[in-house]
């Protein structure tokens, strides 16, 4: 056994002995000294540094850098699980930004900017209700911690884009998506918008979705915390820049991918 | 005969101390973020009562606790890997790491004998049966965190580790539930600590362990 070589001893006269340690000790304990210090200081400087929306800045390079490896990672058949109809279970309405409560749904429209060379369009829940149906029963992550399993039905973003976006033009990284009063609004990169688990819902639990849910077109986002998942979604525009996020600037991690 | 002897080598002090407050940070970040949905509790008792939260000033802060929990894991990973791997490559382990199942018979007796409720203690080498279970123990413990965390962190991506864990909520329960081991494991270590006296701790910082022996 090489213990003994790992773990060496020193014999020396007790005078001398005690000198040793004591150099020792007085040596070790002077770097560990600067090494709490050092550390400490680091500290210091990783949660006093400029904020970059509400998150000092050296921790928003790390939250961004755990999104691109996140969205490096992120593949189409990398599923939310999907479960049977007996376990859905009650969804709260958390949070009401951007759902005016005056709002008159019947006079909903949807805008898609969806290139600077093409017009803009305004469609109907018709014209995403004639998009192939989706129903999916899948858990709802909220960034807070808890989770419920849901129901849900709609058409396939992918499947939108496909049909609504025009034809020969590059497809650009990112998609912004806000309310019609634009109290809330999320960015999103365009391969999690393209995950085929990825609905613009109009039916929650086999109903029309009730406005407290975001009536009458919610994003369901199963690969995003639900603070992605905007509820009465009046515009969608597609963007080469990364666009602005509600919750990203209260110093939330911008990607919040699952 | 008075010698001093090597007890703890310098890397694994350096992991041991870099890993002390990384764990604490990584604790801390975790309540800010456990929080936002504090539902855990046995009976009455509850994790935490909300005095406890606002003693600590913990409300309202799930942002700052998740950026500065994404930011120190890859430390606290990192850091773990290379302890482990050292360790592994060292050969130190074998000091470690309980050989027989009659280490968990020895702990017992050790435990005794720190209560006072026995005198004699059972053979050991570097550590003893009780320190060798805990110690392999909270590096065992200290995977499960990580494989768990990263079961609800990206429990799509990593949906069949998820699985392995249990599922989404049994993820984020054993998440917790670990961490209530450190901070456990955290006071008995200390008052051994303190009961073991000045030359074991100098030997954490230092390495070297005054021992006097009769030949």
């Amino acid at each position: 056994m090489n213990n003994t070589r790992r773990h060496p001893e020193i014999v020396l006269p007790e005078a001398d002995l005690q000198r040793e340690i004591r150099a020792r000790t007085r040596r070790d304990f002077l770097i560990g000294g600067l090494a709490a210090a050092a550390g400490f200081g680091a500290y210091e400087w990783i949660t006093n540094a400029r904020q970059v929306d509400g998150v000092p800045w050296p921790q928003r390079r790390i939250l961004d850098f755990n999104g691109r490896l996140a969205r490096g990672y992120l593949r189409d058949s990398h599923l939310m699980p999907t479960y049977t109809a007996d376990r859905v279970q009650y969804l709260k309405p958390n949070g009401n930004d951007g759902l005016d409560a005056d709002f008159d749904v019947s006079q909903w429209r949807l805008h898609v900017a969806a290139a600077e060379s093409a017009p803009d369009l305004e469609l109907r829940l018709s014209d995403i209700k004639a998009l192939p149906r989706v129903e999916m029963i899948t858990r709802f992550c909220c960034i807070e911690g808890w989770s419920v399993i849901t129901s849900w039905a709609g058409a396939r973003f992918s499947d939108f884009t496909e049909k609504y976006f025009p034809p020969g033009q590059s497809l650009p990284p990112y998609v912004y998506m806000a309310t019609p009063d634009e109290g809330y609004y999320v960015g999103l990169d365009m391969k999690s918008a393209f995950h085929p688990q990825t609905l613009l819902a109009y039916e929650h639990n086999g109903k029309p979705l009730e406005p407290e849910h975001g009536a009458p077109l919610r994003l369901v986002i199963p690969v995003k915390y639900g603070i992605k998942n905007i509820k009465r979604i009046g515009t969608i525009q597609y963007t080469t820049k990364r666009p602005a996020d509600y919750w990203a600037e209260e110093g939330y991690d911008w990607f919040a991918g699952l | 005969m008075l010698k001093i002897k090597l007890k703890h080598l310098l890397a694994v002090r350096w992991f041991h101390w870099i890993n002390f407050p990384l764990l604490f940070l990584m604790i801390w970040s975790g309540l800010l973020i456990y929080w936002a949905f504090p539902v855990y509790h046995i009976g009455p008792l509850h994790f935490f009562p909300k005095t406890v939260f606002n003693a600590l000033h913990v409300p309202f802060r799930l942002a700052e606790g998740m950026a500065l929990h994404f930011f120190f894991m890859w430390l606290f990973v990192i850091n773990g890997i290379l302890y482990i791997g050292y360790t592994l490559i060292s050969g130190e382990w074998r000091l470690l790491v309980p050989r027989s199942w009659s280490a968990f018979r020895d702990a017992w007796e050790v435990i005794l004998h720190d209560l006072h409720l026995r005198s004699q203690l059972p053979h050991q080498e570097k550590y003893n049966a009780a320190q060798q279970i805990a110690y392999t123990g909270i590096v065992l413990m200290g995977i499960a965190s990580v494989l768990t965390g990263f079961a609800i962190y990206k429990p799509v991506q990593l949906n069949w580790l998820t699985a392995l864990m249990g599922g989404y909520p049994m993820a984020r329960l054993i998440h917790f539930v670990l961490t209530l081991g450190y901070v456990v494991f955290f006071i008995v270590h200390v008052v051994q600590v303190a009961l073991a006296g000045w030359n074991n701790f100098r030997s954490m910082v230092t390495g070297w362990e005054l021992i006097s022996e009769n030949e």
